[in-house]
C-alpha cells in the first residue's frame, strides 16, 4: 500500500500529527486520490504498531489536543528499502483500453470500431487538453506540475499506442487486399 | 465574428499526385489550431497554399476577406513578409548570418532600423529560451536551437498568423512547453492566430482544437486513418 510509504516519507523529513499530514499528502500528490481523514489515522496506527512510527508527544497550539508523530530508525529502513525496489515497468498491459480496443479491431465491423475509436480518441484528447490549460494557470506548486506531467504524458502514450494499432492493421488489410 | 483566414475546398497535386483533395479551414484571431495526420497526408501542402507559398489547384484563400491565392506571386510574398509568420518545416536560416541577423532580417527588410531589429530579436530569443545563440551563426547550433531561432524569425514581425511545420520536433518536452506557451500568450495578447502542424499529442493539446487530415481530406473521426478490423 503506497500509501503508508508516502506517509513515512513525509515524516522522514520531520514529525507532524494527522492533520498536517494529510495537507502534506494532499499537496504533493495533488490530484490523486484524495486521502480520507479515517486512512491517515488507520495507517498510522499499523504504522506505529508495526514500530515504523511512533508518538512524539501532543500539539495543542490553539485547537484542540493532536499527537504528533515521528519516523523510527526502523520506519527510515523500511522506507529505504522500498525506494530501492524497482517497480515493474509494464503496468499498464493489462488496462481496459488494450481490452477493448483489441477486441473492436477483432469483432466490430468497422463502422462501429470507427464509432468507438473515434470517441475513445476523442475523450483523450479532451483530458489532454484540460490539463494542458491547468498547466498554464499561474499558481501551479511543481508538486502539481510533476503530476499533470504524470497524467499528460501516459494520456499522450495510450494514444501514441492507438495510432500505431490502427496504422499497423490498416497496413496489414491493405496488403492483404492487394 | 468573421474568419481571420479561411479556404474553400482546396485541391493540390504535385503532377499526378494528389496531396490536397477539397480541404476547408476557417481560422480566427487569437486562435490555435493544430493540423495532426500521418505523414504524407497533405499537412505540409495545406499550409503552403494557406500562407500563399503554393497556389492551389483550386479552391480559395481569404485573407481578412481577401482573395489570396490568385494574386500575384510579389503580393503573396510580401504578405508573408509584413502579416504572416512562416516556419518552414525544412526551414532555412542563412548561414553566413548570426542568430541575431537571421531574426532580425524580416524586420530589416521591411525598413525598420538595423539597431531596432536587432534589439526586437534579442527579445524574441530571450523569450524562446536560447538568448546565448545570438551571436553563432546556424551552423554552430544544435537542432534544438536552430528550430526556436527559425521560430523567433516568423515570430519577430508580430504577424496576424503563425504557421508552424512541426515546432517543436527537435525539441524536448519543457522546451516544447516553453514555445507552445509563448505561442498561447501571442494568441491571447496579440490575437495571432496559430496553425501548427505537428505528430506530438502533447502539443496538439495547446490548441482549442485540432483537424486532421487523411490522404489529402479532412478526416471527421479525427483518427487520421481508415480503420480496418479482423486483424
Ligand atoms: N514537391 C513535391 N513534389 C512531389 N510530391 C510532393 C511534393 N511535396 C509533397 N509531395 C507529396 O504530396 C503528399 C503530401 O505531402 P506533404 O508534404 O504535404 O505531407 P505531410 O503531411 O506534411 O507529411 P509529413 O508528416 O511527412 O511532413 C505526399 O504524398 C508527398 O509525397
Ligand atoms: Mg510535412
Amino acid at each position: 500500500m503506497s500509501a503508508s510509504y508516502v506517509l513515512l516519507g513525509l515524516l522522514a523529513r520531520g514529525p507532524k500529527h494527522g492533520y498536517e499530514l494529510k495537507q502534506a499528502y494532499d499537496q504533493r500528490l495533488p490530484r490523486a486520490k484524495p486521502l480520507a481523514f479515517g486512512q491517515v489515522y488507520s495507517t498510522l496506527g499499523r504504522l506505529e504498531r508495526d514500530g515504523l512510527v511512533t508518538q512524539a508527544g501532543q500539539d495543542q497550539a490553539g485547537g484542540p489536543e493532536r499527537t504528533t508523530f515521528a519516523i523510527t530508525g526502523d520506519g527510515r529502513a523500511t522506507l529505504e528499502t522500498w525506494l530501492a525496489e524497482v517497480e515493474a515497468p509494464a503496468p499498464y498491459v493489462t488496462s481496459a483500453l488494450l481490452s477493448k480496443v483489441v477486441v473492436a479491431l477483432l469483432v466490430a465491423d468497422p463502422a462501429r470500431a470507427t464509432t468507438y475509436l473515434s470517441a475513445q480518441q476523442q475523450a483523450h484528447t479532451g483530458r489532454m487538453r484540460e490539463l494542458t490549460r491547468l498547466k498554464s494557470e499561474q499558481d501551479l506548486t511543481v508538486g502539481d506540475l510533476i503530476a499533470v506531467d504524470y497524467a499528460l504524458t501516459h494520456l499522450d502514450a495510450d494514444l501514441r499506442w492507438l495510432q500505431t494499432a490502427l496504422h499497423r492493421v490498416a497496413d496489414l488489410h491493405r496488403e492483404v487486399q492487394s | 465574428m468573421s474568419p481571420l483566414l479561411s479556404a474553400r475546398d482546396l485541391t493540390k497535386s504535385y503532377g499526378v499526385q494528389p496531396a490536397l483533395r477539397g480541404v476547408d479551414l476557417d481560422l480566427h484571431e487569437g486562435e490555435i489550431v493544430a493540423v495532426r495526420g500521418r505523414s504524407g497526408c497533405g499537412k505540409s501542402t495545406l499550409l503552403h497554399c494557406l500562407s500563399g507559398i503554393l497556389r492551389p489547384d483550386g479552391g480559395q484563400v481569404h485573407f481578412r476577406g481577401d482573395r489570396l491565392d490568385d494574386t500575384s506571386e510579389a503580393y503573396r510574398s510580401e504578405l508573408r513578409r509584413t502579416r504572416f509568420g512562416v516556419l518552414l518545416q525544412h526551414g532555412h536560416l542563412i548561414s553566413e548570418l548570426t542568430s541575431a541577423e537571421n531574426v532580425a532580417l524580416p524586420l530589416m527588410l521591411g525598413g525598420g532600423s538595423r539597431r531596432a531589429a536587432l534589439a526586437a530579436a534579442a527579445t524574441w530569443l530571450g523569450r524562446l529560451g536560447v538568448a546565448e545563440a545570438a551571436e553563432q551563426t546556424p551552423g554552430q547550433l544544435s537542432g534544438g536551437q536552430l528550430q526556436r531561432v527559425a521560430l523567433a524569425r516568423a515570430m519577430v514581425t508580430q504577424p496576424a498568423v503563425l504557421f508552424a511545420d512541426e515546432p517543436t520536433g527537435a525539441l524536448d518536452t519543457l522546451a516544447g512547453e516553453l514555445v507552445m506557451k509563448l505561442l498561447g500568450r501571442v494568441a491571447r495578447e496579440q490575437g495571432t492566430a496559430v496553425v501548427v502542424v505537428t505528430h506530438d499529442a502533447t502539443i496538439a493539446a495547446y490548441a482549442e482544437r485540432e483537424i486532421v487530415l487523411l490522404d489529402g481530406r479532412l478526416d471527421p473521426t479525427g483518427l487520421g486513418v481508415a480503420v480496418a478490423v479482423g486483424a
